[in-house]
């Protein structure tokens, strides 16, 4: 069965080690003209690694790399590989502090003589036309948001000739809005014949967009195939090898009741002016309750609030029946309201401290008094913490940017659980991790919630939501519409987009 | 309700977004038209006269090339704290190595350039070859550099200037004083350079983000190396200008000068991140700074009280940059 066309991109058992681990053993990948391949894994599983030999970051121990049949250039003609493949990182490749249009012709604004502005500015213009990119090439490239960087950094990856594009994990920071913009883009590009190689952790993206998918497990070639020939049941069990099937994920929970009492979290009037407006509601203990909205909705600011990070403009919040003091963290900490923040690395952890003194820096009462802290009860929670939210890391002393997304993400987690709160407000609490850390991360709001906490989750997630008792949609600042259980994704996603009304 | 809709005045708001960023560079011109209107009424008769004016231009004009060398690698995301030091050390070394080895005087101005590029070079390969800290780098060097300065002139000023050692600082061409007129083309030259020459663009890339800059094919270390050895010409021009200026090089020229340089360019909306900043912003810093100095030795204010007021000033314009630019400083 040999492949019927010329791959414009391949990789021939490449095998890739850093120190004693092995990051790719023996993988092998082709990518036909014209379709969009998926490439999926949890992390660790070496995407990553695969990227980087595919766009020439770094070299193979042994195999090649080839496109259209050809070697790879070498690592040092960079010219050469951005003829052959562009690649849209996970983390921003753009210079925030110039402009879109210096941006898109960076170190190549003249051929040669001073720069003629007005004729860059034109250029890029004429580039982001092409690409039917609306950004103004004038703009700081930093002022953008996050859906036009990466159309920006597509157009630019194009310029360069390349008919063949990596995205790695385009969708982590968009929400559902901008996702379905990208997807628009992206099959407009397939129609002009432009291949994509596609990582995602967010499968459902995958048979939306994608022809044929494969799997890495374990820095191995687990499966190629199309994507209709293999459902989310065997991709999964693919991607997680011959064990439990992730039973969080498809909305299970753990039998648990509401218990009386005042709610864990109650909202009355609350309205923070420009972002969300007169919103109320409660969250008994024992429930788990989710807001759906996408990234304008104020959702994220709505939480924000409550996690005391932003003061708003009138309203109450009342934790337990007590009232908490807005605008501030410490009294929302006091008050009992655990907070996991929506970007992990901006406002999650420090990364240079230990895993331990990362998942414990909301307590400092918990591990002594006037201000003496405890290395041992610090290690006693943090081992705790390890115990049961599975984290993997060589030690609790290690620091935290030495951990992957995921763990790194359940010892936020770990940090907004360590008070024993008796709410919990949670902002994409499974943003960027794979499966099975999701699993995990689902589980410990369960069990949070089973032992009388009450839990508030933001997300544009569906995943996040399955587990929820109700969600509550947000549009425009204000609550517009609530599901209980067993909810359909389309209701959710129209409700998150304010195209209800419409149908 | 639909998407449609608001997209209109997000396409206006980026265009108010870019003309904010335009008016940004040019801040500091009505802050030096308020300083001019308020020279002008504490001393009415001597403020606005030529001689005034060219006096403050040439007593800004050394300051004004360590702005220029400080600015440039600033931009590209660096610091030099020795630039002070080199003003100092490298005008001694061209008056000393020619005494000491019998060399004809008209090397003095050859060495004194030469011993500066090399300081660069130096700082260079320590912060691009091996990887270290720029701050702490050149603060060593700062140190360094004054003790061997202090070293080699057994801590005395040197007075046996050759004339073309002296003609810099003291020389005018057509009424102005050629130390002008140097700082106006090395500006022009720099202001130039940054703004239409992809090796200017790369120090913005390079400060604005470093990865994205080697992505895109920019030669990093070696362009942050030529930033730093361009660095180290400039201070030594200025020794020279100085030492004209003065008469003497003193073992103590340029001490403390890196202070007022860095003000100056932080005024000046330069970036102490990197990637942020103009040439000409940098320069209007330190106009500005020579202003104030100006109006206060018109206004009889005790010289005494220079350091206190000095600094309060400084405070104050960052402050006022904090709150026109809206963004904080790290």
């Amino acid at each position: 069965m040999g492949e019927p066309v010329t791959p414009i991109a391949q990789a021939r058992g490449v095998t890739k080690r850093f120190g004693t681990t092995v990051a790719l053993d023996d993988v092998s990948l082709s990518i036909v003209p014209g379709e969009t391949h998926a490439l999926v894994g949890r992390n660790g599983a070496g995407k990553s690694t695969l990227v980087s030999l595919l766009t020439g970051l770094t070299g193979a121990d042994s195999g090649t790399v080839l496109f259209n049949g050809e070697a790879a250039p070498a690592i040092s003609d960079r010219d050469g590989w951005r003829q052959r493949v562009a690649c849209v990182y996970q983390h921003s490749t753009i210079i925030k502090t110039l402009s879109v249009a210096e941006n898109l012709f960076l170190n190549r604004q003249s051929e040669r003589g001073p720069i003629s502005w007005p004729g860059l500015r034109r250029r890029a213009a004429e580039l982001l036309e092409s690409y039917e990119v609306d950004v103004n090439p004038e703009q700081l490239a930093g002022d953008l948001t996050v859906e036009q960087r990466q159309m920006v950094e597509v157009a630019r990856a194009l310029s360069h000739g390349a008919r063949f594009v990596v995205m790695d994990e385009p969708t982590a920071q968009l929400d559902a809005g901008g996702i379905a913009r990208l997807f628009r883009k992206v099959r407009a590009l397939q129609e002009r014949g432009v291949t994509f190689c596609y990582i995602s952790h967010h499968l459902e993206e995958i048979y939306q967009l994608c022809q044929r998918v494969t799997v890495l497990r374990d820095a191995r070639h687990i499966i190629t195939a199309p994507v209709d020939e293999l459902d989310t049941d065997a991709l999964v069990a693919a991607m997680t090898g011959p064990e439990a099937a992730a039973s969080h994920l498809l909305g299970e929970t753990s039998s648990r009741t509401r218990k009386s009492g005042p709610p864990a979290l109650a909202v009355r009037e609350l309205t923070l002016a420009g972002s969300y407006e007169s919103v109320s509601f409660s969250v008994a203990p024992g429930e788990i309750v989710g807001v759906a909205g996408s990234a304008s909705s104020g959702a994220v600011a709505l939480a924000e609030t409550l996690a005391g990070m932003r003061s708003p403009t009138s309203g109450v919040v009342e934790a337990a029946g007590q009232r908490v003091r807005a605008g501030s963290v410490p009294d929302a900490l006091k008050a009992g309201i655990g907070f996991v923040p929506q970007d992990r690395r901006a406002t999650g952890f420090v990364p240079e401290l230990s895993m331990a003194e990362n998942a414990t820096m909301t307590v400092p009462r918990r591990l002594g008094r006037a201000g003496f802290l405890s290395p041992r009860r610090k290690a006693a929670l943090a081992n705790e913490a390890v115990r049961t939210l599975d984290i993997k890391t060589p030690s609790i002393t290690t620091p935290l940017y030495g951990l992957s997304g995921g763990n790194q993400q359940k010892v936020v987690m770990a940090r907004a659980l360590a008070s024993e709160p008796c709410a919990l407000v949670l902002i994409g609490p499974t943003a960027g991790v794979d499966i099975r850390a999701k699993e995990t991360l689902l589980a410990a709001i369960d069990a949070a919630a089973a032992a009388g906490a009450g839990a508030l989750i933001v997300s544009d997630e569906l995943d996040d939501l399955r587990g929820c008792d109700r969600v509550l949609v947000m549009f425009a600042g204000r609550l517009t519409a609530e599901q209980s259980k067993g909810w359909q994704d389309a209701d959710l996603v129209a409700g998150m987009e304010g195209t209800r009304d419409d149908r | 309700m639909t998407t449609v809709s608001n997209e209109v005045p997000i396409a206006r708001r980026a265009n108010a977004i870019i003309w904010v960023n335009r008016l940004r560079e040019m801040a500091m011109i009505p802050v030096i038209v308020v300083l001019m209107i308020v020279g002008f009424i504490i001393a009415p008769d001597t403020f606005l006269s030529v001689e005034n004016l060219m006096n403050v231009l040439q007593q800004q004009s050394e300051l004004s090339l360590l702005s220029l060398a400080e600015a440039c690698i600033l931009i590209t995301g660096r610091f030099d704290l020795s630039l002070e030091s080199t003003i100092g050390l490298a005008p001694a070394l061209g008056l000393l190595v020619p005494m000491y080895f019998g060399l004809p005087t008209v090397w003095a101005v050859p060495i004194c350039l030469g011993v500066g590029i090399l300081i660069g070079v130096f700082n260079g390969t320590l912060v691009v070859r091996f990887g270290l800290n720029a701050f702490i780098v050149t603060l060593g060097m700062l140190i360094v550099l004054r003790g061997l300065q202090t070293g080699t002139s057994a801590g005395k000023s040197l007075f046996q200037e050759p004339a073309s050692f002296s003609y810099l600082g003291s020389a005018s061409w057509f009424g102005i004083p050629v130390s002008i007129l140097v700082c106006i083309a090395a500006y022009a030259i720099g202001i130039v350079t940054l703004r239409y020459f992809r090796a200017g663009r790369a120090l913005y890339a390079i400060g604005g983000n470093v990865d994205a800059a080697r992505a895109a094919g920019i030669r990093t270390g070696r362009t942050v190396w030529g930033v730093y050895a361009i660095g180290g010409f400039w201070p030594a021009l200025a020794g020279v200008m100085m030492a004209g200026r003065l008469g003497s090089v003193a073992a103590s020229q340029g001490n403390g000068m890196i202070f007022t340089v860095f003000a100056a360019a932080v005024i000046g909306g330069i970036s102490l991140n990197g990637g942020r900043g103009t040439l000409f912003g940098a320069l209007c810093g330190v106009i500005v700074l020579g202003l104030i100095q100006n109006i206060l030795l018109l206004a009889g204010v005790d010289p005494l009280w220079n350091p206190a007021i000095n600094g309060a000033i400084i405070l104050v314009a960052l402050i006022l940059t904090r709150l026109t630019s809206g963004k904080s400083q790290n």
